[in-house]
């Protein structure tokens, strides 16, 4: 099973390499070989090292210790700009695009050659491409115009340009549909077959299974394990991942009691004061898990927003327990029952105030002790919530230094100690490792067993697909599929959510 | 807290600065540097009268330093406290020379409530704009400053001009209404008290009160205080006109425990220092009551060394414009700092 030198020649070799951030090893000794004509996936949960690593490779970060070798010959990479000389090409998770400029300029940004600017060469570049890889985006388009997954399709185009023989590719899939992620993967099967190596970030196991060849994976910045994928199966790869099974946050779906929230003919602005919501209607029983899936910016956030009190409806009513509330602010939201965990932890949070601030901020008035704060039940509180919830943190740190994981736990502290009858929950577990990934949702399954009725914002289908009874598919700012998740299959859901019907 | 390193940081930061940009012109003015400052700083404390006269000087400082470390900490940048203080001076003046028929305290009260209304009302409009349109509250409060003046110079040189002598200055006010001494037979009056406990008031609620939580929970993240649940527009509201009228109090405390009546200069740029005090104590009142005493040992070391050394007195005022310079500097340096910290959620869904 484990796999040393035995795969085929390397393009690419890491030998031994080190990253220290502070008294954090980011990587520790890590060996890995990125050969012509594979996909090689990269897989660990957040934090395991392997963004840091790509990073290294592609000179974005200096290795404390190790070797980068091309080509067998040890070489320097100081810089993408050495990076992109021997032949490394990567896509970040944030694209560097010029979004006002169309395709074919973008791409002469990222490589201005001679002294004129030589559109059409761009344009029969990406004319192709298209041709070649797959890769089909229109030459004059604005980036601006594109969806995400087409603009991904730019930034690869720009990798690619030159004689890139290494693509690396940092969590390609995190922001598309499933469409998108079945024309990427097409694409990365002609590349491969072409010859060249692609370094395939990921922390899903699914696509890690169907699209790589060998798999290389990470745990607190260490190789835990390298193996032939076709060896290997999602059990497997999983436990080295996480050293432990992971395991799903099943639970018993009974039938749902009576409604807690109704909401009706919802009309809401987005930021730029455009329609986000139009016309929603819904309900959501106690005892209910109600997902709502979507691309990010078909009005799910602003969904989040009227519901936490955060935005005013333009028309519309929200009832809950039979209360009309639409209109009212955070306070009176919160007073009424309803539990709002942000899809913005940071902007949930004081960052400079402490842990046991935090943990009351939302209801300061009942912790005083006449006209002054009652510092001691503040306190007590927070050491309360800190032991109940599994916080690693002590009441007086300030909530900046914690990790991901402990923020989402804080909020979830604050939330749930409160016992709301409604919980508008966002992206909960966004950005969260495995072990608070299912911590969360092991909070919110146990919050519908106490018959709080949910409102689950997921980018995340697995996750509603694991956790909702019903799912609420949205798609400019309407509700286009109502399914029950019992009968719900991704494709089905990929379909409403990039073209809005499942025709 | 790391913010406490990141101030005691700026302020060392500031010293140090202000020491090395000041050099060139204490040489140019042919003294020795570090004589200067030995007579700017030390000096002073060397004597009864040298101290009596460090703590009257820090007066109008504790009050505008007051304001505006309130005022920041609520994340309203009011830069207009000697609008401010100005207005609670002519407020002061004006009842001040009305109440001679009334007994002391009484007489003292209206005079420094009429301080502090005025101090208010005067950072009322700058909040109300900055709350309802967004209209940063830097510049609309910095503007007013020299609105205060004029209006000030137009009353002494129109209604109040002195009738026999012309005079722009405003009638004297009533004995009743001036401010005890504190130490007989000098210029130390009450105000240095009323200034301490203003002080000691503002850090108490500051620190262990709901609502100073809930200000500061505002100054350090607007987006979270909103989000649970505080009333934002609210706050910087209350934050701007408790500024207003600790400013304003202090322009009080001036007309009537120093100066009498209102004069042209009766601010010597008090509001703009109170930047400098608030910033430099790290928005903390401990710290506002060192910087103040500090900077009024400055000030009464730099009138004497002028004496001593034979050097312009205008070089204390450039060690003061040094600080005030230097601190703006260092603000939006970190400030800048501040800014570029990236949001790594809100670039993740930048791409649509």
């Amino acid at each position: 099973m484990q796999e040393s030198g035995g795969g085929p020649a390397g393009l690419v070799e890491l030998r031994g390499i080190t990253k220290r951030f502070g008294g954090l090893v980011a990587n520790d000794a890590i060996d890995l070989t990125l050969a012509a004509g594979e996909v090689h996936g990269v897989l660990g949960e957040n934090g395991a090292g392997k963004t840091t690593l790509m990073r290294i490779l592609y000179g974005l970060t200096s290795p404390d210790a190790g070797q980068v070798l091309v080509d067998g010959r040890a070489l320097a990479i100081r810089s993408p700009r050495d990076a992109i000389a021997a032949g490394i090409g990567m896509v970040t998770q944030h694209f560097a695009l010029v979004t006002p400029m169309t395709v074919s300029e973008n791409l002469l940004l990222g490589r201005p050659e001679g002294l004129t600017i030589d559109l059409k060469a761009a344009r029969r570049r990406v004319e192709e491409a298209a041709d070649r890889f797959g890769i089909r985006v229109r030459p004059e388009a604005a980036v601006a115009d594109l969806s995400v997954g087409e603009q991904q399709r730019v930034e690869i185009l720009k990798a690619l340009a030159g004689d890139c023989r290494v693509l690396i590719l940092d969590e390609p899939t995190a922001v598309l549909v499933p469409q998108e992620v079945k024309a990427l993967f097409e694409t990365l099967r002609r590349l491969t077959a072409d010859g060249m190596a692609v370094a395939f970030i990921s922390h899903k196991l699914s696509e890690v299974l169907a699209i790589t060849q060998r798999v290389t994976v990470l745990r607190r910045g260490r190789v835990v394990g390298a193996v032939q994928t076709a060896r290997t199966d999602e059990r497997e790869l999983a436990t080295l991942m996480v050293g432990r099974p992971a395991q799903a946050a099943e639970r018993p779906r009974g039938s749902p009691g009576p409604a807690v929230l109704e909401v009706v003919g919802l009309d809401a602005s987005g930021r730029q004061g455009l329609p986000a919501l139009r016309g929603v209607s819904f309900s959501v029983a106690s005892g209910e898990i109600l997902g709502v899936a979507g691309v990010s910016g078909n009005g799910q956030t602003e969904l989040a927003e009227v519901l936490s009190g955060m935005r005013r409806p333009n028309a519309g009513s929200v009832e809950v327990a039979g209360r009309s509330v639409a209109g009212l602010g955070p306070r009176q939201m919160m007073a009424v029952g309803v539990g709002r965990i942000a899809e913005d932890r940071h902007a949930a949070v004081v960052l400079d105030l402490s842990v046991a601030y935090n943990l009351v901020l939302e209801h300061l008035d009942e912790f005083r002790r006449g006209p002054l704060l009652d510092e001691a039940r503040i306190r007590a509180n927070a050491e309360e919530l800190i032991e109940r919830f599994g916080i690693l943190a002590r009441p007086d740190d300030p909530v900046r230094t914690l990790s991901g994981g402990n923020l989402q736990k804080v909020i979830l502290a604050r939330v749930l100690s409160r016992g709301p009858a409604v919980l508008v929950v966002s992206q909960p577990t966004r950005g969260l490792d495995v072990g608070a990934t299912d911590y969360v949702r092991g909070e919110l399954v146990a919050q519908a067993a106490r018959g709080a009725g949910i409102v689950l914002i997921s980018e995340d289908l697995d996750e509603l697909l694991m956790l909702a009874d019903r799912i609420l598919v949205f798609f400019e700012g309407r509700v286009v599929g109502n399914l029950a998740t019992a009968s719900a299959d991704p494709e089905q859901l990929g379909l409403l959510m990039a073209r809005g019907t499942a025709a | 807290m790391t913010g406490w390193r990141r101030r005691i940081w700026l302020g060392g930061c500031v010293l140090v600065l202000t020491f090395l940009v000041t050099v060139p012109f204490l040489l140019m003015a042919g003294v020795n540097p570090l004589a200067a400052y030995a007579q700017f700083l030390i000096v002073p404390l060397t004597s009864r009268f040298g101290l009596l006269e460090v703590a009257v000087a820090s007066i109008p400082l504790l009050f505008t330093g007051a304001a505006v470390a309130l005022a920041f900490r609520a994340g309203y940048w009011n830069i207009g406290a000697e609008g401010q203080l100005l207005l609670g001076a002519v407020a002061a003046a004006g009842i001040g020379a009305r109440v001679s028929n009334l007994a002391p305290p009484l007489a003292v009260l209206l005079v420094l409530g009429g301080g502090v209304l005025a101090g208010a009302a005067w950072g009322l409009l700058p909040a109300l704009l900055r709350v309802r349109f967004h209209i940063d509250e830097v510049v609309t409060t910095l503007l007013l400053n020299p609105v205060a003046l004029l209006l000030v110079e137009g009353l002494l040189n129109g209604p109040w001009r002195d009738p026999v002598t012309r005079f722009p200055e405003s009638p004297r006010i009533a004995v009743s209404a001036e401010l005890p001494a504190v130490v007989a037979g000098s210029r130390l009056h009450a105000g240095f008290l009323i200034g301490l406990a203003v002080l000691a008031v503002t850090g108490f609620v500051l620190t262990r009160t709901p609502a100073g939580v809930k200000l500061r929970a505002v100054g350090l993240g607007p987006d979270a205080a909103r989000f649970a649940g505080i009333d934002v527009a609210r706050t910087l509201i209350a934050a701007a006109l408790i500024s207003g009228a600790i400013a304003g109090l202090g322009g009080a405390g001036e007309v009537a425990g120093i100066q009498y009546r209102l004069t042209g200069g009766l601010s010597a740029g008090f509001g703009y220092t109170g930047i400098v005090v608030a910033t430099l104590g790290g928005l903390t009142m401990g710290g506002v009551a060192l910087v103040a005493l500090l900077l009024g040992d400055l000030t009464v070391g730099a009138s004497s060394a002028g004496r001593a050394l034979g050097i312009p007195s205008q070089a204390g005022d450039i060690v003061q414009a040094a600080v005030l310079l230097v601190t703006v500097a260092m603000l939006a340096v970190n400030r800048y700092g501040r800014r570029r910290r990236p949001r790594a959620v809100a670039v993740a869904g930048a791409g649509l």
